[in-house]
């Protein structure tokens, strides 16, 4: 390849702005669970911070809109990080019995990045969101 | 100048000269908990899911777990500690009466475990004295740090200014130049605090576990990139009683949320 | 391994109740190197559970990008009087539980 048309290439990869997880970036991960299924944008909601406070402990709240009935449920759901080392950082396993789908915790971070979380509703579809959040390292070195 | 206002006048320049032996005067004071953000200062506060619970829950179970030969607990003399121990964390690092040596209230527990229990010293930084220094302090929250540098506590004071003024390590710095001059201000994305003792056993997110104050001065030494002194160095005792002085009023907070 | 459990002592029948759960754990990821340079092995809580008067109601698989010190908080509708038992088990094999009654009235 001659050096501008390589320069040329490398100018547009850097130009193009970073758009939001695309479904190709997402059914990797979520492949497992998805079993092939369309992937939807809505009814699950992420909460991350803008900016972590330290990578080690980050609260994260999912909630899923559901009315949670027998008929009308989620039955799971699924966490992916696109940065740490495990792609899954956690499944919640629900059910009419949660009475309400939402679930707190505190997660590990690896650096800024995106994350979702996949339910799996009663009826057999599948719905998303991402959220990104900012990680920095400490100011400090610590190795007490 | 009238006799009043020179009787001002002398007041006002005795209290600027006691005002500079204070770095930050007494009420400018903040504990650390000031330069959290918003989702630390809610953990810290969580009756519940505050993680240092844990170590104060683990706590109460050894306090009335005996030990050594003599076969007693901390309860056997101390009884309820809720009332007990009201007020204990805040006086410390203290003259011990007996040896007449500056203890921590770590090093207090272990003196009377050795004493009074005829049970080994725990060693420093393991779960069990973190939970019971955790325990011990849990009932000081919210009184006011009120170290005494009195009398044989002198020595140990100046040469704790001594040591928190000291250049060390790579970077050349002392704890002065960070926490007296520039608290505040940013540090890559953090906000430097005041060095302020006052939480301590403190859950870090950065350890991932509860700590003492001692781990929190040797994190502080490598992060300048100095020498870490081994764990109970008498100038990390010195250099606690020196900073319990300059926390004076801070109400304690153990245990405290720190990232 | 110690655990704090916060569920409510009383609840209406239908209620639908939030239960907190936080696990003395380090959630060792496995990626870590101790002061000479060894890997530290991997040894997390990997999964989690609450069973409500036997039959589960949640279920938690965890990884390594649980932070330390693992904290839950969920939800589950207060049918019975009775108790919730969790139990959860670490890539060790060491497996931890605790029980909670709760009352549920009407």
């Amino acid at each position: 390849m001659r050096r501008r048309e390589f320069l040329a290439g490398a100018a547009c990869a850097f130009a193009l702005p970073r758009a939001a997880l695309a479904q190709q970036d997402l059914v990797p991960l979520a492949a497992k669970v998805a079993e092939g299924a369309t992937l939807r944008k809505g009814k699950v909601k992420v909460e991350l911070p803008q900016l972590a406070d330290n990578g080690n402990s980050v609260p994260i709240r999912i909630t899923v809109e559901s009315p949670m009935t027998a008929a009308d449920h989620v039955k799971s759901i699924h966490l992916y990080s696109e940065r740490n080392p495990v792609a899954n950082m956690a499944n919640f396993y629900l059910g009419p019995r949660a009475g309400k789908a939402e679930i707190n915790s505190r997660v590990r971070l690896a650096g800024s990045q995106r994350v979702t979380a996949v339910a799996k509703l009663s009826d057999g579809s599948f719905w998303y969101d991402t959220a990104s959040i900012v990680v920095t390292l400490s100011a400090c070195l610590d190795e007490s | 100048m009238s006799r009043a206002g020179a009787l001002v006048a002398a007041v006002l320049v005795s209290c600027a000269a006691l005002a500079q032996e204070r770095a930050i005067p007494l009420d400018q004071l903040k504990s650390g908990s000031a330069f959290l953000g918003a989702d630390l200062l809610s953990l810290q506060k969580d009756e519940f899911a505050n993680p240092g619970l844990l170590w104060v829950e683990r706590g109460e179970k050894l306090w009335s777990e005996p030990a050594g030969k003599k076969n007693l607990s901390c309860a056997s003399c101390h009884e309820d500690a809720k009332s007990s121990m009201r007020g204990v964390a805040a006086r410390y690092p203290r003259i011990d009466a007996e040896s007449g040596k500056l203890a921590s209230l770590e090093g207090r527990i272990n003196l009377c475990r050795g004493r009074r229990m005829g049970a080994e010293p725990l060693r420093y930084e393991s779960e069990d004295l973190l939970a019971i220094t955790a325990y011990v302090a849990r009932w000081s929250r919210g009184v006011p740090i009120a170290a005494s540098i009195a009398g044989p506590a002198r020595v140990h004071f100046d040469a704790g200014e001594a040591a928190y003024r000291l250049r060390r390590g790579q970077m050349n710095l002392s704890c002065a130049h960070c926490h007296d001059a520039n608290w505040g201000k940013r540090l890559l994305s953090e906000t430097i605090s005041q060095g302020q003792p006052n939480a301590y056993p403190a859950y870090r997110l950065e350890w991932q576990t509860l700590g003492s104050l001692e781990r929190r001065l040797r994190a502080c030494l490598s992060g300048i990139r100095a020498e870490m002194l081994p764990y109970g160095s008498p100038e990390y005792l010195d250099l606690e009683l020196y900073l319990a002085w300059r926390a004076q009023g801070l109400p304690i907070e153990t245990p405290g949320v720190r990232r | 391994m110690a655990a704090r459990i916060q569920v409510p002592a009383k609840a209406k029948r239908g209620e639908i109740v939030e239960i907190r759960v936080l696990i003395q754990h380090p959630m060792e990821t496995g990626y870590r190197h101790d002061d000479v340079g060894h890997l530290i092995k991997r040894n997390v809580i990997n999964v989690l559970s609450c069973r409500y008067n036997g039959v589960e109601v949640f279920r938690a698989d965890l990884s390594s990008g649980i932070a330390a010190n693992p904290y839950i908080q969920f939800y589950t509708v207060a049918e019975a009087s009775g108790e919730l038992e969790f139990t959860w088990i670490d890539d060790e094999g060491q497996q931890g539980s605790e029980r909670q009654s709760i009352q549920v009235s009407g």
